[in-house]
């Protein structure tokens, strides 16, 4: 029996049309919009201003915080202006305007495809320098990765497990770097392992991509202490939390972050940015981003530079079909429904999913039958049919001893629901609520 | 470039499970079930069964439309469940009137007057059924006998059921294995040749219909083995002392409504509690009940009082029986750090 995460968990339709497509480079943009919030934490303070000339690579803004993240140029060029534009959350963001002119990288960047597979840097200076380059969770979450390797003091991190997973239906952005980088990608995971001191490290793939378990099982196996764990195919598996779970048995207690049971957790497209920072020297600037979606005649992995305006990587993957109904950051379980076309690549897009019309609008909301089926669903534990009357009714203090904020938002619950009650719509206004009492109380 | 573009949160795509897909599935269940009925009660099962169903549909189509006046919501297939419910815990000589008088009970008071499917506490089915047993106690305990009936309707040839005449036999003085031989084999309660409700005898055909639910993830098993586990282990430790009062365990799962019941009744989503624990705690209520009040009480029959009891305690049980929380139970063994 493979492993899986023990509580719920859904299996939507996997959709992965796009995965036999290999990586291609975008053509660049002739603008990119480079947002100061693209991670979560205090947003990066602009380094330039109006009419300023750029290199690729060069520092834009400077991250605002041990929480924070620094900010390069994805081009070279010429400041057009800072503004605010419009991100994949649908609010306005303060973000810096640059106009290509050429291609001109910083030359500190190695640009060379050669593999670099010497380790000179110290675990400090690993984890200096991956803050330096403003490299962030490139899974969704965009936590700082500098601050998930510095684990908090009296915590020791036991094991470092590497996300593989991709359960989001539709994208295959990480499966592509997995087969494409794989070698970068073991020269990356020994990089964290240096970093976090730790002389184990699990990569866990779902069953679904044999062939990119097949090949790093290979080049594990030339490696001390790296294994790859292949995964019964469950959404959400890629959680944090329910990947501890399927590769250690360990769950990590309500509120508490994984390092609490010993284990860090990184995606593969982390990895490999992680990889190019510490050998290459290159920043964040670039990522892997999958266009598809039922109506996109070429699904595509496009390696796409940062404030990229999404409208141009779904015109190369052969434009928007005709009976378009929504275009979505990410994938579709837990994906954002994006207001226009505009909306720039940040660190954390992992792919544009388009829907047709008639996949876009949701079915009539009807009585709870108390089916229990969400409950089922909830890889949590929790109880979403009764989360969503308590975020009705405001009942938040019920809310909150019904651990309203443990829900990781996978949207299981909304899955499975037969009588299509918007039950995470409701459950994220009670978490915003909750939450907010809470930092009040403290 | 200027389409319109849908804006809704996540998730965006939907598991394809319905009210109505979960309704017919439980009328395909119950299919083997009705088969057996129609075989065994003939045309008193086939009257009953589609009166039943018309007139529980009818009474929800005519109450929502013009007394609640809301848009009716028959198609979502619950009321056809409840009709085909009420009728399979009827005997089949009962006269329509009855039927049409039990189905407006269900409908009106047992669902609608709480507000329509999903906020109803009680088993509608089992709100009409018990109310016509408590007023037409003659009418609702005379039971046809199987077969020889099939041609009859209310005219149909009756006698007591497996468990009246062990009933009433014990309590006039006789033993369990002396009444034995006045009821019919465990084979013929099996496959359902024996005289009861319209659809709760066969015990085969229940059996598959509730392997299909489970099958079709409609129900999980908590309930009906938590029902069906306490009748036998109850039933069995009085069996064990003295046999000759109290009937085995396989004769109190066969003769009656528990294996409906089990699968079908109990499980009603609405009236069920929402938690595994809260199921399997309420499931074994239901079991210990039951027995309860076919040994001790003064009714043959418990399991539709024992479910309506039950159904009772279900918000108590919710409230109180939450499903286990991701992380409440932490593993305290450390992975090995090394290959
Ligand atoms: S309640 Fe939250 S964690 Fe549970 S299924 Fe719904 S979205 Fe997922
Ligand atoms: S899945 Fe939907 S209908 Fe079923 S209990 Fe949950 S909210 Fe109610």
């Amino acid at each position: 029996m493979l492993k899986t995460f023990k509580k719920g968990g859904v299996h939507p339709d996997e959709r992965k049309i796009s995965a036999g497509k290999s990586i291609e480079i975008l053509p660049l943009p002739k603008r990119v919009a480079v947002p100061t919030t693209q991670h979560i934490g205090a947003p990066a303070k602009p380094l330039v201003k109006k009419g300023d000339i750029v290199k690729t690579g060069q520092l834009i803004a400077a991250s605002g915080g041990f929480v924070s993240a620094n900010i390069h140029s994805p081009v070279s060029g010429k400041v057009f202006k800072t503004d605010e534009v419009v991100d994949a959350s649908g609010y306005r963001k303060p973000a810096i305007i640059i106009d290509t002119e050429g291609d001109e990288w910083d030359e500190s960047i190695d640009r060379s495809d050669k593999l670099v597979k010497e380790i000179a840097l110290s675990g400090e200076e690993i984890i200096k320098k991956t803050g330096e380059m403003g490299i962030v969770g490139m899974g969704g979450a965009t936590f700082p990765t500098h601050v998930k390797l510095s684990p908090p003091p009296g915590k020791k991190c036991e094991i470092l497990l590497i996300n593989g997973v991709e359960c989001e239906p539709y994208l295959t952005s990480d499966h592509r770097i997995m087969l494409e980088k794989s070698e970068e990608l073991m020269v990356g995971i020994r990089i964290l392992m240096k970093a976090l001191k730790v002389n184990r490290a699990v990569i866990g793939i779902e069953n679904n991509k044999p062939d990119a378990i097949g090949k790093l099982t290979n080049l594990a196996a030339k490696e001390d202490g790296i294994e790859v764990q292949p995964l019964k195919v469950k959404y959400p598996q890629g959680g944090e939390k329910q990947l501890i779970d399927a590769i250690t048995g360990r769950q990590v207690p309500s509120g508490k972050l994984p390092i609490e049971v010993g284990a860090v957790v990184h995606n593969v497209g982390t990895t490999f940015a992680v990889y190019e920072a510490i050998q290459k020297n290159k920043p964040l600037i670039e990522r892997v981003v999958t266009v598809t979606g039922p109506g996109i005649t070429q699904p595509s992995n496009f390696l796409v530079r940062i404030g990229t305006p999404v409208g141009q990587l779904i015109e190369a993957a052969g434009g928007l079909p005709d009976n378009m109904g929504k275009v979505i950051g990410g994938g579709p379980m837990m994906g954002k429904a994006l207001v226009n076309l505009d909306v720039p690549v940040t660190k954390g897009s992992s792919g544009i999913l388009v829907l047709p019309h008639e996949e876009a609008h949701r079915a009539p909301v009807e009585n709870c039958i108390r089916c229990s089926k969400c409950i089922s669903a909830c890889p949590m534990g929790l109880e979403p049919y009764l989360l969503m009357i308590e975020a009705e009714k405001e009942l938040w203090d019920r809310a909150e001893n019904d651990n309203i904020m443990d829900c990781i938002e996978c949207g299981s619950c909304s899955f499975t629901c037969p009588a299509h009650r918007p039950l995470l719509d409701y459950i994220r206004l009670g978490k915003g609520k909750v939450g907010q009492i809470i930092r009040n109380r403290n | 470039m200027n389409q319109k573009l849908v804006i809704s949160p996540s998730p965006h795509v939907h598991g394809g499970d319905s009210v109505p897909k979960n309704m017919y599935g439980v009328i395909i269940a119950l299919l083997p079930a009705l088969v057996a009925s129609l075989w065994f009660f003939g045309i008193g099962a086939l009257i009953i069964t589609l009166t039943s169903i018309a007139a529980c549909v009818f009474f929800e189509w005519l109450i929502q439309k013009y007394l609640l006046k809301t848009t009716p919501s028959v198609s979502d297939g619950s009321a056809a469940v409840t009709g085909l419910l009420l009728a399979f815990n009827l005997p089949t000589n009962i006269p329509l009137g009855l039927i049409i008088i039990g189905a407006a009970v269900a409908i009106g008071i047992g669902k609608l007057s709480f507000g329509g499917l999903g906020n109803n506490p009680f088993n509608p089915a089992l709100v009409g059924r018990v109310f016509l047993l408590i007023s037409f106690p003659v009418q609702m305990t005379s039971w046809p006998v199987p077969i020889t009936s099939r041609l009859h309707y209310i005219d149909a040839e009756t006698a007591a059921t497996p468990l009246s005449v062990i009933k009433e036999g014990v309590s006039a003085g006789q033993t369990i294995p002396e009444l034995m031989s006045e009821i019919p084999s465990y084979i013929n309660m099996f496959i359902g040749n024996i005289g009861g409700s319209a659809g709760e005898m066969a015990g085969i055909a229940l059996i598959l219909g509730g392997i299909y639910l489970l099958w079709k993830k409609i129900i999980t098993w908590h309930i009906p083995v938590s029902v069906i586990g306490s009748v036998i282990i109850f039933t069995g430790i009085l069996h064990l002392i003295d046999p000759s009062t109290y009937a085995d365990p396989l004769f109190h799962v066969l003769a009656g409504g528990v294996l409906l019941g089990a699968f079908f009744m109990a499980t009603d989503y609405v009236t069920s509690p929402m938690s595994r624990q809260g199921m399997l705690l309420y499931g074994v209520g239901i079991g210990v009940i039951t027995v309860l009040i076919r040994v001790f009480g003064s009714y043959p029959e418990g399991v539709s009082f024992a479910i309506l009891i039950m159904n009772a305690f279900t918000p108590l049980i919710d409230r109180y029986m939450k499903p286990k929380r991701f992380g409440e139970k932490v593993k305290t063994v450390r992975a090995q750090t090394s290959k």
